[in-house]
C-alpha cells in the first residue's frame, strides 16, 4: 500500500518552503532530507540530547519529537537562520567562537537555538540560570564550562549591541532634530 | 528509530476529533504534545494505524483559574501552565512540580493533560492530580464524564479511558486556607526521570497544628501512590518534628528495584524527601515562609 503523502509549507528562517511528506516524517528528517537544511543535527532521536532543537514560533522544541505534518504552516528558525543576511555571526554564535563553546560542533546547533530563545526571554541570566537554560542539551566534548561562559558572553554582546544601536538611533534622531531646527531657522 | 507508517487526521473541532475516535478508536492514538508518544513511535513501542492530531483544536488550549481550582485544557503546554500566575496562586503545587517535568524545551511542547493520560508512574502530574484529589474530564461521541484521579490510573502507562475517549480537561483543586504543599524529587541528572519523587499536602487547624498530612509518590509504585501520613503527627505544631510521618511513609511503601536504584535506596529516598517536603509544606501552611 502506497503511503499517503501530505503537502506542507514551512516558513523556515523567513522563507516559505514546501515539501511532500508521509505523516510519519519527523521534522528533523524533513528539514535535513526534504529541505536540505543539514544544519539541524540529529543525535539521539528520542528527545534526550537536544542537538535537533529548532525554534517553532520562536520557542525551542525538539525537531525529532515533532511530526513535520503537525507543524504545517508554522514559522521555524534553524541554526541556518541565526546569522545576519551578510553572514555576520549572531551574538550567541560570536560568543561560542570567542569562548571556545564548541569542539566537534555536533551538538552546537541545538545549543545555539536554545540559547538564542533563552536570552530573548531572559537577557541577563545568572550563571545558575545559564546552566538551567542548557540543562536539556548534551555535549560530549566541552565539559560545558565554556558553554556556560558563552551564554553569559552572548548576553553581554547582546546588551552592548543594543546600547550601540540605541546610541546610533539617538545620533540619527539628534541629526534629524538639528536638521529640522536648521530648516526651521532658514524658513 | 523511525515511526512505522500510519494514517493521519488533524480535526479542527472537538466534535470532529470525537467522531474520528468513535470510528478508529481502538487502532488510533491521540497526538497532543507528543513528547512521550513520538519517542514511543520512533522506537516502535507503539504502532497505531492512525494518529488523531488535536493540535489545531484551539478550544482545548486554555488554563482557567477559579475559586474552586485550576482547569487545564488538553492543549495547554506544561510551560504555559508553569508560568500562569493565577494558577500558581490558586494551587502552588502545579508550578512547583512542573519545574521537574523533563527539560524546559520538552515543557514547551508537552501538554499537562497528555502527561496525565500517558500515566507514566515516573511522571509528576499524575502524582499531583492524585494527591490533590483532582479529576479528568473525558469526552466521546456518546457524551462526557468526569473521572476522579483515584479511578484514573490502572497500571504503568495505562489509564481507565476507553479507546474512543479523549481527555479534554484536568481539574486541580485550589489550595485551602492554612494548607501548604511542597514537591521534592531526586533524579540522576537534572530533568531526567525521578528515582523517587513526592508531593505533599499539609493542612493545619486554627492553632497551627497538623490536622492532615498526605503524600503522593512517583516512581515508587505502578501507579501514583497516595499515603495518609497524618497519624503519627496529628496535633503537632507546624514547626515541630514531623519525622515520624516520614518514617511511616518508609514503612508503607514497597518499591521495585531497577537499574537506577535498589528497593532499599528508594525507601530511604521516600523517608528523606518526605520529611523535607513535609517541613516545607507545614511552614508555608502556617505562613512562616
Amino acid at each position: 500500500m502506497a503511503e499517503t503523502l501530505h503537502q506542507i509549507t514551512l516558513l523556515v528562517n523567513g522563507i516559505p518552503l514546501q515539501a511532500e511528506v508521509p505523516a510519519r516524517r519527523l521534522l528533523s528528517d524533513c528539514l535535513r532530507h526534504d529541505l536540505g537544511l543539514t544544519g539541524t543535527h540529529v543525535g539521539c532521536e528520542h528527545g534526550v540530547c537536544g542537538a535537533c532543537t529548532v525554534l517553532v514560533g520562536g520557542v525551542p522544541m525538539r525537531s525529532c519529537l515533532l511530526l513535520a505534518v503537525s507543524v504545517d504552516g508554522e514559522q521555524l528558525t534553524t541554526v541556518e537562520g541565526l546569522a545576519g543576511p551578510d553572514g555576520e555571526l549572531s551574538p550567541v554564535q560570536q560568543a561560542f567562537a570567542e569562548c571556545h563553546g564548541l569542539q566537534c560542533g555536533f551538538c552546537t546547533p541545538g545549543f545555539l537555538t536554545t540559547i538564542t530563545a533563552g536570552l530573548a526571554e531572559n537577557p541577563d541570566p545568572s550563571p545558575d540560570q545559564a546552566r538551567e537554560l542548557i540543562g536539556g542539551n548534551l555535549c560530549r566534548c566541552t565539559g560545558y564550562q565554556n558553554i556556560v561562559k558563552s551564554v553569559l558572553r552572548a548576553a553581554e554582546i547582546t546588551r552592548t549591541k543594543s546600547t550601540e544601536a540605541d546610541a546610533a538611533a539617538s545620533t540619527v534622531l539628534r541629526a534629524a532634530e538639528i536638521n529640522h531646527t536648521e530648516q526651521g531657522d532658514s524658513a | 528509530m523511525k515511526p512505522s507508517a500510519f494514517e493521519y487526521s488533524r480535526p479542527d473541532s472537538l466534535g470532529a476529533a470525537l467522531d474520528l475516535l468513535a470510528e478508529h478508536g481502538s487502532q488510533a492514538k491521540v497526538l497532543a504534545g507528543g513528547q512521550s508518544l513520538i519517542p514511543m513511535l520512533s522506537m516502535r513501542l507503539a504502532a497505531p494505524a492512525r494518529l488523531i492530531d488535536i493540535n489545531r483544536i484551539a478550544a482545548l488550549d486554555y488554563v482557567r483559574t477559579g475559586p474552586a481550582g485550576v482547569r487545564v485544557g488538553a492543549l495547554a503546554r506544561h510551560a504555559v501552565l508553569e508560568r500562569d500566575g493565577s494558577a500558581a496562586r490558586c494551587q502552588p503545587l502545579l508550578a512547583a512540580a512542573l519545574a521537574s517535568v523533563a527539560h524546559p524545551t520538552i515543557r514547551n511542547r508537552g501538554t499537562s493533560v497528555g502527561s496525565i493520560v500517558h500515566a507514566d508512574p515516573a511522571a509528576e502530574l499524575p502524582a499531583v492530580l492524585s494527591l490533590l484529589g483532582g479529576s479528568l474530564t473525558v469526552a466521546s461521541a456518546a457524551g462526557q464524564r468526569v473521572v476522579p484521579a483515584a479511578e484514573l490510573f490502572v497500571g504503568p502507562l495505562e489509564s481507565s479511558l476507553a479507546p474512543t475517549e479523549l481527555a479534554i480537561e484536568a481539574f486541580f483543586p485550589a489550595l485551602a486556607q492554612r494548607s501548604g504543599v511542597a514537591f521534592a524529587e531526586l533524579s540522576r541528572r537534572r530533568g531526567d526521570y525521578a528515582v523517587c519523587g513526592v508531593a505533599v499536602l499539609v493542612a493545619l487547624d486554627q492553632d497551627l497544628r497538623v490536622s492532615s498530612a498526605l503524600a503522593g509518590y512517583l516512581s515508587i509504585a505502578a501507579t501514583p501512590l497516595v499515603l495518609d501520613l497524618t497519624g503519627p503527627i496529628h496535633g503537632r505544631t507546624f514547626d515541630s518534628d514531623l519525622a515520624p510521618a516520614a518514617a511511616l511513609a518508609r514503612e508503607l511503601v514497597d518499591p521495585e528495584p531497577d537499574i537506577h536504584a535498589t528497593a532499599e535506596y528508594r525507601r530511604q529516598l521516600v523517608q528523606v524527601l518526605t520529611q523535607r517536603a513535609l517541613r516545607q509544606a507545614a511552614r508555608t501552611a502556617a505562613g512562616a515562609d
